[in-house]
């Protein structure tokens, strides 16, 4: 296969995940912002005045970053997860890529494409939704825009293991209710861990999404509970990590040939 | 001129996780340019045979080379060659013929501007064009089945896999569906087939293969391997069953 021939076969694993995700919009958009609604009313409109200002901004301010990771992150993952998942057990269709040239990276890639922008799309609509609620100010576009991408990314490509592996529909499920769930609200999505007494504060620290969540924070308000070299550092190893076990368990066919 | 087989295996062993060996050594070449059946019972190995040849299942040991190309070292240009009509039906309910077909092209590298008039002549020829944009899921199993023909062929493959391709198909429909195929071997295309229908086999095929239990049992032209039916079963001095018998008497 020849460059050109990569790019069709490329092109047509997103194009197809891209056509999925558009004609069901009513599974694949509108939950993230019917919750995300509810959270800002919540924690916005209902609590916020009454909590005050957190990291010296209102309530309001500081935890849309964190609302809008929350859906980010459960999204990005969900959609390579399903997707994989569907395409191997329901009338393995996976069987048509893999009896083809495609070579197992563009597999991955395209995959990971559709996880990306459904994730980054997600983002922004949950972004201006919280224009609805609050005067949004932006310190850095970049800094939150590189956040947005690489958080999408990483968490696509932990979704695409997890698509790979799973036996069961249990097994694409499990994961994002026991683990993923948990390091997201631990992870300093509605308070920061300022304070938090010194145990909790330790426990937050352990917690990746941690400092996903601080380093895309910061993007708007200009501080942060950690450095945001570290964060950028920790999501691009995280990506390394997740794309190498990717193409060996795709090249390998660990999961998904017999 | 490639003169090489359109594929040939060697010492091919396959043995599964849970410690069973479905293939225990298989050497077999299939000459370009025909039909080729390759014949067994089931669980006989033939479908672990087909995966091994398109990257489905992974082998334990043993080579395969499509028209010369190694499937390990070339895997690219060797699968390239490769068309696959699976056993079982294998789609997205929810697509559309077209797409499904369109897509197939795409992993191939195909692209949309080449790959849809090739589909909508190919779903022509198979009778299903007037069906092309409906759901999969709507369709008879015989489209099923001349769907799944379609989506094998779309990259116009020089070896054609059919895995039992005619497995809960009237006879009409067979026989449209064989008449086609012949229409591509008048082409140049090779055509490795399996199937339960030995008499189709022995209509179509001029050279034979038969699995046992992992091993190739058998392996020649069809005279060859129809020669070695005993004779004994006569009927009014006439031998009986031909491929049949010999089938039995050399898996039993």
């Amino acid at each position: 296969m020849g460059t050109y021939e990569k790019w069709i076969s490329f092109y047509t694993i997103v194009r197809k995940d891209l056509l999925r995700m558009f004609r069901i919009w009513p599974q694949t958009f509108l939950p993230a912002i019917v919750t995300s609604v509810l959270y800002f009313l919540v924690f916005g409109a209902f609590l916020g005045s009454r909590i005050g200002e957190v990291s010296d901004v209102p309530y309001i301010l500081f935890v849309v970053p964190g609302l809008v990771m929350l859906a980010v992150i459960t999204n990005s993952y969900a959609n390579t997860s399903f997707v994989m998942f569907t395409n191997k057990f329901f009338g393995r269709t996976i069987d048509s890529v893999l009896v083809s040239p495609t070579p197992p990276w563009i597999l991955v890639a395209g995959f990971i494409t559709g996880g990306l922008i459904r994730g980054v799309t997600i983002g922004v609509l949950v972004l201006l939704v919280s224009l609805f609620f609050t005067n949004l100010v932006v310190h850095s576009f970049a800094v939150v825009f590189g956040f947005l991408v690489l958080t999408s990314l990483v968490c696509s490509l932990a979704g695409l293991v997890n698509g790979v592996y799973a036996k069961s529909m249990d097994g694409i499920n499990i994961i994002p209710t026991f683990v993923l769930t948990p390091l997201i609200y631990l992870g300093g999505v509605f308070y920061s861990v300022e304070s938090l007494p010194a145990f909790w504060g330790m426990v937050t620290r352990l917690d990746p999404v941690f400092y996903i969540i601080n380093g895309f924070r910061y993007g708007f308000l200009g501080t942060s509970d950690t450095s945001i070299v570290f964060s950028v550092g920790l999501l691009v190893g995280l990506a390394v990590i997740f794309l190498a076990i990717n193409i060996h368990l795709i090249r390998t066919g660990l999961g998904l040939r017999q | 001129m490639n003169t090489a087989p359109a594929l040939s295996l060697t010492n091919l062993k396959k043995t599964y996780k849970d410690g069973t060996t479905a293939l225990k050594g298989v050497s077999l070449d299939v000459p370009a340019g025909d039909f080729f059946a390759l014949l067994g019972p089931n669980g006989a190995g033939k479908t672990t045979l087909i995966g091994l040849l398109t990257g489905l299942v992974t082998k334990t040991s043993g080579t395969v080379k499509v028209f010369g190309k190694d499937i390990d070292f070339n895997a690219e240009e060797a699968r390239a060659n490769i068309g696959l009509v699976p056993q079982e039906i294998t789609m997205n309910p929810f697509e559309k013929p077209i797409d499904i077909v369109v897509n197939q092209a795409g992993y191939y590298g195909i692209p949309r501007s080449i790959a849809v008039p090739r589909a909508e002549q190919i779903l022509k020829d198979l009778g299903l064009y007037d069906k092309r944009d409906e759901q999969s899921a709507k369709l008879s199993g015989g489209m099923k089945r001349r769907l799944m023909i379609a989506q094998g062929i779309i990259n116009e493959p020089k070896l054609l896999i059919l895995d039992e391709p005619t497995a809960g198909v009237d006879v009409e429909l067979r026989h449209s569906m064989w008449e086609y195929l012949k229409t591509l071997t008048k082409k140049g295309v090779t055509i490795l087939l399996t199937t339960h229908y030995l008499e189709e086999a022995e209509q179509l095929c001029k050279h034979v293969a038969i699995i046992g239990k992992g091993e190739i049992v058998a392996n020649g032209t069809m005279d060859e391997i129809l020669a070695l039916h005993d004779g004994e079963k006569t009927v009014d001095g006439y031998r009986t069953g031909r491929l049949e018998d010999v089938f039995l008497k050399l898996t039993q």
